[in-house]
C-alpha cells in the first residue's frame, strides 16, 4: 500500500500527489493557497504594526534583547514541565484505567465502589485544578508530618494526577462502553472469566478507540504543568515570572508561551492525524467492521 | 446418558414470556435442529444453555450436572459448551490465530506452541490454513463464520450450540459454512442447531424440534416433521416457508 508513506508525509501530500499524477491542477491550487496566505499575512502584519500604540506593545512584549537573554534560562526551567508531564502521565493512565474498570463492575455488590468512582470523577472534574494544587502543595507540607514529602513539585504532580485521572477515567469509560456487548458474550462463552474478557477482549479495543481523546487530555496536562509554578517550583512559567518582575518587560512570558506551544502544537497535529487515519480505516473496512 | 437435558425452562424479558416451559433432551452424537418463526425463542434457548441468559425457572442439566443451580462456576460450564453466533463475534483486534488460541491459552492454560499447533491443525481442516495471520475484517463472512466455529472447537467442547450461523451470510457463502457443520456431524459432534435452513435441517438433523409459543410444540425425525407434521401450527409454519421459497 503506497498510502502508508503518503499519510506520514502530512501536508506534503498534495504536492507529492500532483507529481505522481503529473497533472497541473494540484500544483496550481498549492500556488494559489501559498500566494493568498502570503498576501493575507502581509496585510495583517501591516495592519498590526501600523496600529496606534504598536511601539509600546512591541517594547513590552516583543523585545528581542529580552527574549534572547531570558530564553535559555526559561528553556532550562521548561525541563521541569516536561518532567512533571511525563511522570504525571504514567500515573494518570494507570490510575484512570483503574477508576474506569471499577465503574464498569456489574452487580449490586459493587455499588459502593462504583459510587465512590463516580463521586471521585464528579468532585475532581468540578474543582479548579489550581485549587487542588494549592490545597496539596501548600497544605500537605504545612502539616509537617514525619514521612510526608515537602517537595512542592511532588505535591504538584500528585494534584495533577488526581485531577486529570478524573477526566481520563471518563475517556476510558466511554471507550469501554463503545465495545459491543456481543464481544463480551463471545469471550465469556469461550469460558473466559469477566476479568479475562476485560483484559484480552474489551480493554484492547476500548483503548485503541480513545487514543485521540486521550491525546487531547495530554495536551491539557502539558499546559497545566505551569500551574505547579504557583507553589514556587521554578518551571518555565515561574522562571519567566521572575525575569519579568526583574525588568518590568513581559517578553519572557512570551518566550515561555512559545516553549509550551512548541510541544502542544505537534501533539495536536498528531492527534488530528490519528483521528483522520482512524476514520479512513473505518471507511475502508466498510460494513465488515 | 443425555449430554443435555432441559426441564421446564422458562425465560421472560420484562413482560414478554419467551420460553414457557421447554423440555428437551440431546443424546451423545445427536444433532438436534430447532426450527420456528423469528422470535419463537430459538436463540434465547441456546443462550440459556450457555448461561449467557439466566433462566427464570426450570433446570438445565449437562451430563448429569445441574448447571442452573445457584453458585455454579459458569466459566467451567461454558468451557464444555461451544457456541457460534449469527454475527460471528470474532475479536476484531486479533489475528485469526489469536482468536482461536486465546481461550485454550487463557482458560485451559495451554502453552503457546501447543495451542498454535492445535489451532493450525483445525484451521487447515476447515480450509483456513492460509488465513491464520489475517485479521477478521479482511475475511469474507463465510470465512469469518468458519473461524468462529474453529474458535469454539479449539476448546474441545462436548456440545456445540449453533445460533442461526448462516443468517448473516450472503447466499453464495452459506454452503461453505453448512459444509463445515456437516463435517462436524459426520465426526460425531453433539449439536443443538437453531436454523432457518429447512433443507439443511432435513439433511443433517437426527431430530427436529418445532418451537412455537415458547414451548416445543412438536418434535421427531426430520422426514416425519417435514412431510407429515401432526400439529396444525407446524403445518402452517412449513407452508409459509415453502411459499417463501425457502424449502
Amino acid at each position: 500500500m503506497a498510502s502508508e508513506g503518503d499519510r506520514r508525509a502530512g501536508p506534503e501530500v498534495a504536492g507529492r500527489r500532483s507529481k505522481i499524477l503529473g497533472g497541473g491542477t494540484d500544483v496550481r491550487n498549492v500556488g494559489i493557497a501559498l500566494a493568498s496566505t502570503v498576501v493575507f499575512v502581509a496585510l495583517v502584519a501591516v495592519a498590526i504594526t501600523h496600529a496606534p500604540g504598536w511601539d509600546e506593545v512591541q517594547r513590552t512584549f516583543f523585545d528581542w534583547g529580552q527574549f534572547a537573554d531570558s530564553l535559555p534560562e526559561i528553556a532550562r526551567a521548561f525541563e521541569l514541565n516536561v518532567k512533571i508531564f511525563c511522570i504525571a502521565e504514567v500515573f494518570i493512565l494507570a490510575f484512570a484505567l483503574l477508576l474506569a474498570v471499577i465503574r464498569s463492575l456489574p452487580g449490586p455488590v459493587f455499588f459502593p465502589l462504583r459510587a465512590l468512582a463516580i463521586a471521585y470523577a464528579d468532585f475532581f472534574r468540578g474543582v479548579p485544578t489550581i485549587l487542588v494544587i494549592a490545597i496539596l502543595g501548600f497544605g500537605a507540607p504545612a502539616l509537617a508530618l514525619k514521612g510526608v514529602p515537602t517537595s512542592t513539585t511532588f505535591w504538584g504532580i500528585v494534584a495533577l494526577v488526581l485531577v486529570y485521572s478524573a477526566y481520563v477515567s471518563e475517556v476510558y469509560r466511554a471507550g469501554i462502553e463503545s465495545v459491543h456487548p456481543s464481544q463480551e458474550a463471545a469471550a465469556r462463552s469461550l469460558g473466559l472469566s469477566r476479568a479475562q474478557a476485560l483484559r484480552y477482549v474489551i480493554l484492547p479495543q476500548a483503548v485503541r478507540r480513545v487514543i485521540p481523546p486521550l491525546l487531547n487530555d495530554f495536551i491539557g496536562l502539558q499546559k497545566d504543568t505551569a500551574l505547579v509554578g504557583v507553589l514556587g517550583a521554578v518551571e518555565a512559567f515561574k522562571q519567566s515570572d521572575i525575569d519579568t518582575s526583574a525588568t518590568f518587560n513581559y517578553t519572557p512570558y512570551l518566550a515561555a508561551a512559545l516553549l509550551f506551544v512548541a510541544i502542544t502544537i505537534p501533539l495536536a497535529r498528531f492527534t488530528d492525524w490519528l483521528v483522520l487515519r482512524d476514520r479512513r480505516r473505518r471507511q475502508a473496512a466498510g460494513v465488515a467492521a | 446418558m443425555s449430554v443435555l437435558a432441559l426441564e421446564g425452562v422458562r425465560k421472560s424479558f420484562g413482560r414478554l414470556e419467551v420460553l414457557r416451559g421447554v423440555d428437551l433432551e440431546v443424546s451423545e452424537h445427536e444433532v438436534v435442529c430447532l426450527i420456528g418463526a423469528s422470535g419463537s425463542g430459538k436463540s434465547t434457548l441456546l443462550r440459556c444453555v450457555n448461561l449467557i441468559e439466566p433462566v427464570d425457572a426450570g433446570r438445565i442439566v449437562v451430563r448429569g450436572e445441574e448447571v442452573t443451580r445457584r453458585g455454579i462456576d459458569v466459566d467451567r460450564v461454558r468451557r464444555r459448551i461451544g457456541i457460534v453466533f449469527q454475527a460471528f463475534n470474532l475479536f476484531p483486534h486479533m489475528s485469526v490465530l489469536r482468536n482461536v488460541t486465546l481461550a485454550p491459552r487463557a482458560v485451559l492454560g495451554r502453552g503457546r506452541a501447543e495451542a498454535e499447533a492445535g489451532a493450525r491443525e483445525l484451521l487447515a481442516r476447515f480450509g483456513l490454513a492460509d488465513k491464520a495471520g489475517e485479521y477478521p475484517d479482511r475475511l469474507s463472512g463465510g470465512q469469518q463464520q468458519r473461524v468462529a466455529i474453529v474458535r469454539a472447537l479449539a476448546m474441545e467442547p462436548e456440545l456445540m450450540l449453533l445460533d442461526e450461523v448462516t443468517s448473516a451470510l450472503d447466499p453464495e457463502l452459506v454452503a461453505e459454512v453448512l459444509e463445515v457443520i456437516r463435517e462436524l456431524a459426520a465426526g460425531g459432534m453433539t449439536m443443538l442447531i437453531a436454523t432457518h435452513e429447512m433443507g439443511f435441517a432435513r439433511d443433517i438433523a437426527d431430530r427436529v424440534c418445532f418451537l412455537d409459543g415458547g414451548v416445543i410444540l412438536e418434535q421427531g425425525p426430520p422426514e416425519r416433521i417435514f412431510t407429515a407434521p401432526a400439529e396444525a401450527r407446524t403445518r402452517q409454519f412449513l407452508e409459509r416457508i415453502v411459499a417463501a421459497g425457502r424449502m
